[in-house]
């Protein structure tokens, strides 16, 4: 009996999964998720992601109805059009979850996410922060003398956009909030 | 009535509410309350166990011997992760639980207290939903939530977690009627434009197939007929997974037997050959599609399933139809009768002469002795001796599994019980005495191997007080099989930890617990055996010797698609490469 020899990459997902894993491109989905406000709501989510092997590139949640006690998902995560079918279909059947969309198949939608850039300095290099801070339009929320908290709302590619050119301008911490999103329209 | 009662009586009075007239249980702690209101009540029985995983198992039996959801009640803590293993065991396999666990009061949860888990955390990936209930104005209105949740769409477990100080207090109870399910209502009806185009494509196929599963019975028993009305008025064949045998009788003119690892050569190269597959209410599970690429390969493929994530999780199909097996074959059968009754009978006669043609091979043939029993002579007797009695049988998981699924016919739905997703060891036993419950006239056999059935054989003394005449007929190989079968054509015939050593007398076990103890080695005795076990009037270990190095055919190996299937002894050298060890 020779060794094993196992095709590389084929145990990534689970043990009966040999299929070629770029049969299908994998993308980029957005989806919003709209549940009951339980407890355990999040962990019945994050838990199905974590055990069936899918990525998650960011999640977030709020209750978004008080009186209709629902709070809504958003899920940013990469997977081959096969894959997102699946975590759909999968999130979907979680008792407490009422719809589940797919916002970047289902036409237009408005992503945003919020960051606060603590960035830490003296002389030319604070100017500059702040100049650029004023392109971006990011508010400055908190300021020493030498610091700067700005606060900048926009898309994620934005958003790195703006951490690339602080960096250099002494970029000290970074707090995002992940993306919310809407479709757009009625 | 009074509405207000104490969380306690709540508990009981929900699930007399719900028609439940068994719960399988163990008392605990964090339970008291809840077993005193049991205690002082009649209409409910209540089935005490010997070990937690044996009262889920129990329900188990229950559940799927009745299609009717199966209720077990245990205590925190060890009582709630003993549970573990049968709430998983449930939900691979789809069957309706209602597991009621008892919690520290809530004022203690979180401080690590005597017998404190986090139980809704644990069984969170085991159970289809659960709750922790820390309000008794909500205890009633969860409960019957969990009824429903359990019972509409695709079954499944559900555990409610009550605190102990919940159970104590008063609070409103709230009638079934009353609940909000309101937004948990899966769709049952298909789509008429997909079954539809399903007929279209029934009229034309040349070398169609019903690929039956586990949906088909827990669709209830209305759709096991419309199955038989639908499969004998085509005249398409029908196979099935092992978990949906009895939905279409063994006797049917159209059956061709299971599919699978082990299935009938004549089934799988039908899958493998076909030009229609028509899957109602199975799962395309790896244990049936073999090598994934080479699944099939030159058929349309249509899906019928309640759960809209079966579909397309494995094989991509052509016509997917989310909804319940029963209404689907209700509209399917009405279309196709309105459109008149058309199949091509051309193709349908030369397909039917390739599947004879294929039965010829006759792939259950096995080199039968007259010295020793083999298991599978074991399992035909057992099959002649109680054909047409009705009967009921459970297994435990292995080679006897396969082979009791091989070679007993099922001609009704809800007769077979055994665990095909999780493939639980020690499921049979405790599953036997839940049906038994629920049916007690009828004859209950449990096909088991020896390890197995040690896995839980603290069960006993739960069938002997509960009078509970369980047969037990372990085909007794000294080895876990499988496991052995395996490391012979994987493992260089290297036995790791094979074998069972040290095992008792089981005839003298058998008497310990007050049952009737039987041993057989002898091919030329096994019939009178085997009648004196059906005859005895109580619970019987039935301990079979069977010949120990028998091996498990067909065989399709992990990896390998359905046309390359092993048929015996001699054609297993060199036939599985390494890469299909990596499978299970």
């Amino acid at each position: 009996m020779s060794a094993l020899n196992i095709k590389k990459g084929s145990t990534s997902h689970s043990a009966y999964d040999l299929r070629d894993p770029h049969a299908e491109v994998a993308g980029r989905h957005t989806l919003t998720v709209l549940t009951d406000n339980d407890p355990g709501v999040l962990a019945r989510v994050a838990g199905l992601f974590t055990g069936r092997g899918y990525n998650i590139e960011s999640l977030t949640v709020a209750e978004v109805d008080h009186k209709g006690h629902l709070s809504r998902f958003t899920i940013v995560t990469t997977g081959t059009p096969t894959v997102i079918e699946q975590i759909k279909a999968q999130l979907g059947r979680i008792v407490p979850v009422h719809e589940v969309h797919d916002l970047t198949v289902e036409g237009a939608s408005v992503e945003r996410e919020l960051a606060l850039f603590k960035v830490t300095g003296t002389g030319e290099k604070r100017v500059e922060a702040l100049r650029l801070a004023d392109i971006f339009r990011a508010n400055v929320v908190d300021s020493t003398l030498e610091s700067f908290v700005f606060e900048i709302t926009g898309t994620p590619e934005k958003i790195d956009a703006f951490a690339d050119l602080m960096r250099p301008l002494g970029l000290a911490d970074v707090a995002r909030t992940g993306v919310a999103a809407l479709p757009r329209g009625v | 009535m009074s509405r207000q009662m104490t969380g306690a009586k709540m508990v009981v009075q929900a699930l007399k509410d719900q028609g439940v007239e068994v719960v399988f249980g163990y008392p605990g702690g964090a339970v008291l309350p809840i077993y005193d209101e049991i205690f002082q009540q009649n209409d409910i029985r209540h089935i005490l166990v010997r070990h937690e995983q044996g009262a889920v198992h129990m329900a188990e039996g229950y559940a799927r011997s009745t299609g009717r959801p199966g209720v077990v009640l245990v205590t925190s803590g060890p009582g709630a992760t003993n549970a573990v293993t049968g709430l998983t065991d449930a939900l691979m396999d789809s069957i309706p639980l209602v597991v009621l666990t008892g919690q520290v009061p809530t004022f203690m949860i979180g401080t690590d207290g005597f017998q404190e888990a986090d139980t809704v955390g644990i069984t969170r990936p085991c159970t289809k939903h659960n709750w922790l209930v820390k309000d008794t104005d909500k205890l009633a209105e969860t409960i019957h939530q969990a009824f429903h949740v359990a019972t509409h769409g695709r079954p499944g477990p559900v555990l409610i977690d009550i605190p102990k100080d919940v159970q104590f207090a008063t609070g409103t109870y709230s009638a079934a009627r009353e609940a909000r399910v309101a937004h948990y209502q899966p769709k049952v009806k298909g789509d008429l434009a997909r079954i539809t185009e399903l007929v279209e494509l029934m009229e034309k196929a040349e070398r169609p197939i019903f690929y039956t599963g586990g949906g088909v019975i827990n669709s209830g028993p209305g759709a096991s007929q419309l199955l038989r009305e639908l499969a004998d008025a085509t005249g398409f064949p029908v196979t099935s997974t092992l978990m949906g045998l009895g939905a279409y009788p063994a006797s049917g003119k159209g059956w061709i037997g299971m599919l699978g690892m082990h299935g009938l050569y004549e089934a799988n190269l039908a899958m493998h050959g076909c030009d229609l597959m028509i899957n109602l209410g199975a799962r395309f599970d790896d244990r049936i599609t073999g090598r994934i690429p080479d699944f099939s390969p030159r058929s349309k493929k249509a899906h019928v399933d309640i759960d809209p994530s079966s579909i397309n999780k494995v094989i991509r199909v052509d016509i997917p139809i989310v909804g319940d097996v029963g209404h689907v074959l209700e509209d399917l059968l009405k279309v196709w009768k309105s459109r008149g009754r058309k199949v091509n009978k051309d193709g349908l006669a030369k397909w039917w002469g390739q599947i004879e043609q294929w039965k010829l091979k006759r792939c259950l043939t096995y080199k039968n002795s007259e010295k020793t029993i083999k298991p599978q002579y074991a399992l035909e007797r057992l099959e002649a001796l109680t054909k047409g009695r009705d009967r009921y049988v459970t297994t435990e998981v292995g080679q006897h599994q396969m082979w009791a699924a091989q070679f007993l016919g099922f001609e009704a739905p809800n007769r077979w019980m055994t665990s095909g997703g999780l493939g639980t060891m020690g499921y049979g036993f405790p599953a036997s005495i839940g049906v038994q419950i629920a049916h007690p006239d009828a004859l209950v056999i449990n096909v088991a191997g020896e390890a197995s059935w040690l896995m839980n054989m603290q069960e006993m003394g739960t069938a002997t007080q509960f009078r509970t005449p369980v047969k037990q007929f372990i085909l007794n190989n000294e080895r876990l099989g499988m496991v052995r079968q395996w490391q012979q054509l994987l493992h260089g015939e290297r036995y790791s930890h094979s074998w069972s050593e040290s095992l008792p007398d089981f005839v003298k076990l058998a008497e310990a617990f007050g049952w009737k103890g039987i041993q057989c080695s002898d091919p030329k005795t096994l019939d009178d055996a085997i009648m004196e076990m059906l005859d005895y009037d109580g619970p019987v270990l039935f301990d079979c010797l069977v010949e120990k190095h028998e091996n498990c055919f067909p065989m399709i190996p992990s990896g390998k698609p359905h046309n390359e299937m092993l048929l015996g002894d001699a054609s297993t050298e060199g036939a599985i490469q390494a890469g299909g060890a990596v499978l299970v």
